[in-house]
Order: C-alpha cells, then sequence, then structure tokens
C-alpha cells in the first residue's frame, strides 16, 4: 500500500514542512505515516551519536520546527544501513527522508558542522567534473582542510593504498563528460522549480 | 555463456582492485559473460542524494539508459559494489513510483540524448547471479579445492539486503545467501550474528569516532568466534575494515588483524586458481597467516608493510597470550 503525500490547507509555511519534506524525498516518504514508536532509533547503529533520534526528528517536523530539524546533525550521521527503513513498521522510507533532510539543510545553509556537508560536496565536484570519483583527490582535500591532526596516523595505510595501486593518484575522465554536464545542468534547473 | 551487462563502478578500479581482479578470474568458470556499460559514470555513490535529488537521480539514469540500450538478449544490469547496486536499483525503483522524479530524470537526460524507462533493465548484484542464475549446484561442481580448515565470517554488510526492492533475499537482517556458497567452497563458516551490521560507510571520513565503533563490533565479533578472515562482497565495506583497522585499533588500543577479503577471491582458491590470479597480497592487514591454513601461499607484497606502531610508548608487562586477547 502506498500513499501520496497529504496535502494540508493551512498557508503557514511551518506547517507546510512536512508536506515539503515528504514531497522532496524520491519516491513516496510515507513520512506522515510515522506512529512515533520509536523502532528506528533503536535500530540505528550510529544512534548515540545523534542530536535527535529519527522518531524525535519527525515529531519536530510534524510540529512545524523546520530550523530546528535542518540543524540537526541526524540526517549527517546516518549511515544509510536501512535498518530502520526495513524494520519501520509504516514503511517510511526513512533512509530517503534523511537524503531529503540533508539537501534541504545544505539549501538552506542551516547545518552546524560543515564536514559532513564538504564531504558531500567535495565528492560531487569531483563526480561532475571527471564523471568518476577521485579518491586521491578528494581524500587529500578533505583531510587537509577537516582532519590534519588525523593525517600523521593515516600516513602507513596512504601509503599502502598508494603503492598497491589501490588509489590512483591522477583522475579519470569519462568520454561523455561534456554529455554527463549538460544532464545535470538541465537536472539541477528542474530541481530549482518548485 | 550467460551474458549480463556489468556495471562495475569506480571502486573495482581502485581501492577493490582484489575484487575486480577475482571476478575477471572466475567469470569464465562461472560461464558469465560480461558486457561492461559502455562510459559508465559514477553513482554518486550515498553523497549527491544527500546534496540535490533531481541531478543525483539523472547521474544514476544515464547509466540506466545506455546500459538499457546495450541489452541486446538480455536485460539483466548486474552490479558488483553494493552501493552502485542499490543506487542503479533504487533509480529504477523510485522512477517507477514517483511519475514526477521519472519525467525529471527523463527530461534531464533527453539533454544528453538519452532516455531510460523505468522496468526495462533486471537490476541485480553479483551474489544474486550467483546464488540464483549460476547456482549452488554447478558452483560446487567446480571447487577442485575445497576450502577446508578455514574459518569464516560472512559478512554482508547493507546495500545489497536491505532495503531490497526486489524481494530477492532470504532475510534483510540474517540472510543466509553468502552463508551457502561459503559451504559450498568448502569453508568453515561461522553464525555471524552481525553479518548485515554497518561497517561505518561514510563515516570514516566524516566521523572517525562515530565508523571506528563500527568497526570495532565487527571485528570483535569476528574475533571472538575465531574467523580466520571475514568474506565482504561490498568494496566500501572492505576499505572501512581493512584500511582502518589500524586506525581503529590505535583509537580503541586493540590489536586486531582479521583479514577482509572479497567472496569471489575465495571462490577462485577453490576453484582452483592460483592466488597470485585472484588479488590476494592487495589487502592491507595481511591474509597470509589464514592462506597458511589451507596450505596455500600469499603471494609477495610489492612493498614492505610498515611496521604497525605500538599502542603504549613505555614497556608494559604482558601475560602470555596477550597477542591473541585483543580487547
Amino acid at each position: 500500500m502506498t500513499t501520496l503525500p497529504i496535502t494540508i490547507l493551512d498557508t503557514n509555511p511551518n506547517l507546510r514542512f512536512l508536506e515539503e519534506v515528504s514531497a522532496r524525498t524520491a519516491g513516496v516518504s510515507r513520512l506522515e505515516m510515522c506512529i512515533q514508536c520509536g523502532t528506528c532509533g533503536g535500530s540505528c547503529p550510529s544512534a548515540a551519536d545523534m542530536d535527535h533520534t529519527p522518531r524525535m526528528l519527525f515529531a519536530m517536523i510534524r510540529a512545524g520546527m523546520r530550523d530546528e530539524a535542518l540543524r540537526s546533525n541526524t540526517p549527517w550521521v546516518c549511515v544509510s544501513c536501512y535498518h530502520c527503513t526495513v524494520r519501520c513498521p509504516q514503511e517510511v522510507h526513512i533512509t530517503d527522508v534523511m537524503y531529503t533532510l540533508k539537501s534541504m539543510a545544505i539549501q538552506a545553509k542551516l547545518y552546524k558542522d560543515s564536514t559532513a556537508p564538504d564531504f558531500s560536496q567535495t565528492f560531487v565536484d569531483m563526480v561532475e567534473n571527471y564523471g568518476r570519483s577521485f579518491e586521491f583527490g578528494l581524500a587529500t582535500r578533505h583531510y587537509l582542510k577537516h582532519f590534519p591532526l588525523r593525517l600523521p596516523g593515516m600516513a602507513s595505510m596512504g601509503y599502502g593504498m598508494l603503492t598497491k595501486k589501490r588509489m590512483g593518484m591522477t583522475p579519470k575522465r569519462i568520454v561523455g563528460i561534456d554529455q554527463l554536464k549538460t544532464i545535470l545542468k538541465r537536472a539541477q534547473e528542474l530541481e530549482n522549480v518548485p | 555463456m550467460n551474458k549480463y551487462i556489468f556495471y562495475p563502478g569506480c571502486s573495482m578500479e581502485s581501492s577493490a582492485r582484489a575484487y575486480d581482479i577475482s571476478l575477471r578470474a572466475i567469470k569464465d568458470t562461472l560461464d558469465m559473460d560480461l558486457v561492461e556499460v559502455e562510459d559508465w559514470n559514477c553513482c554518486g555513490a550515498t553523497e549527491y542524494l544527500g546534496i540535490s535529488l533531481t541531478p543525483a537521480y539523472a547521474l544514476i539514469g544515464r547509466n540506466l539508459a545506455i546500459a538499457a540500450s546495450q541489452s541486446n538478449g538480455t536485460k539483466t544490469l548486474m552490479a558488483s559494489c553494493s552501493a552502485c547496486y542499490l543506487n542503479l536499483a533504487k533509480a529504477d525503483h523510485y522512477m517507477a513510483e514517483r511519475p514526477k522524479l521519472e519525467q525529471n530524470v527523463n527530461k534531464a537526460l533527453a539533454a544528453g540524448n538519452l532516455h531510460y524507462k523505468p522496468g526495462s533493465l533486471d537490476i541485480r548484484h553479483l551474489l544474486d547471479v550467483i546464488i540464483n542464475d549460476v547456482g549452488l549446484d554447478y558452483v560446487e561442481s567446480k571447487v577442485t579445492r575445497p576450502l577446508k580448515g578455514l574459518r569464516v565470517a560472512p559478512y554482508l554488510g547493507c546495500m545489497v539486503p536491505r532495503p531490497d526492492y526486489y524481494n530477492r533475499w532470504s532475510d534483510h537482517e540474517h540472510p543466509n545467501e553468502l552463508d551457502r556458497l561459503l559451504k559450498v567452497l568448502g569453508a568453515e563458516v561461522i553464525d555471524f550474528p552481525l553479518k548485515t551490521h554497518c561497517c561505518g560507510g561514510h563515516m570514516t571520513q566524516i566521523g572517525p569516532s562515530t565508523a571506528f565503533e563500527l568497526i570495532r563490533r565487527l571485528i570483535q565479533s569476528a574475533d571472538q568466534y575465531k574467523a580466520d578472515l571475514m568474506v565482504t562482497v561490498c568494496p566500501m565495506c572492505q576499505m572501512n575494515l581493512d584500511a582502518y583497522q589500524n586506525e581503529a585499533n590505535a583509537y580503541f588500543k586493540t590489536k586486531y588483524k582479521m583479514p577482509i577479503i572479497f567472496f569471489t577471491q575465495l571462490m577462485g582458491l577453490a576453484f582452483g586458481i592460483e592466488p597470485k590470479q585472484l588479488g590476494f597480497g592487495l589487502e592491507l592487514v595481511s591474509a597470509k597467516q589464514a592462506l597458511g591454513k589451507i596450505g596455500l601461499e600469499t603471494p609477495e607484497v610489492e612493498v614492505q608493510q610498515p611496521k604497525r606502531k605500538k599502542s603504549t610508548g613505555l614497556p608494559m608487562p604482558s601475560m602470555p597470550g596477550d597477542e591473541e586477547v585483543n580487547s
């Protein structure tokens, strides 16, 4: 059984937050079906590091607490393991809702810590420029900015990855990169249309 | 020969080279013909979806559209990487479920003269193809060097058995497919309780303490079950558990040395192929001791492994057996 997002007639934008999150999620999110049982938080391997459990976050969304919800570190700590998703008795697409909240937080610039958004953005920059991921470029840019103190402890690993050719030092570009860029540009234009 | 359109994904050419090498070494034995998706692009991993919805799906859509245009004689698109498999399946599934998404993705693809009709491909993971197409009886008939005496922890991770849009797996949390395959190869398979728990995903990059805890749980459990090695089906899991094992060890002051090996590498060994042709030696935590148990030598690693840092600067008293007791 699937449901479509419920249309709320109230014009208060905060009360429409639930509807907005649901509408911006791929597939049918079923977010409005949440019964606040807490199975999600109980199943989550990284819940201990979250500001709010997923259950609490969904209650905040329903209450129209837009800023607080978008500032929560919860979506950024989500490891995309889908444990909550397969256990949810209401079949809410929790992991996909987390992706939606991340993109909305980036757009509204409401995240507290830039480590995770920067990582995602750097990864995406590489993909948009080459059509492939480029781990060496990503790792160096990311670690120098966010984890310089981790670098000494990681030196032997990086050395091993490089010498065993498990990490290339030059990016690989796909042949159809111009085609891909055209597609992504058009997709972004469509994304910007509400 | 059974033909499959194959989406390797970025890791297969870099961090998961051993997976790629071993898959190509066993594909003929398995009677599989792999036709690579032409000029495929990155699937976006778990990063693009959190940035912008339509571009993230259009990125995946380009691969689907190209793969569908190559679907001469087969409609199976097979991926070896769990994240790639899930992203391809996710785009196909949600494009069918949400007409608005389908329209937007196809409008974007049209800018590059491409189109994808959801449902035109069967998107499957390599393990699923081996279990359900090739079949365990066939695999068993090809075993010439049973892995007798090798104790293995079957580790699937998250994105193959979950969310499982097409209901292909026996269970979302305790599927038995990988266990059955490894038993057919002659290995001693432990009933690994954390077989579908998370390796930390991208948290090794953005929230190391979260990731190290998840890595510790998995390695500690496999160690307590006295596994010689952990078997994985996913490049991300292999990378996190293998390459970050030392950093996690330093974080928790543990000394685990659990080798993390792709299931295709073990299949190759059981088929009588030499370790060197299966990418052994590329793992950072050496599998030498584990392979020694079945009378095989790991090939010379190209470089000397740097010495592991001692967890303490002072000489500390130790009890016999401390080396094995890791926590």
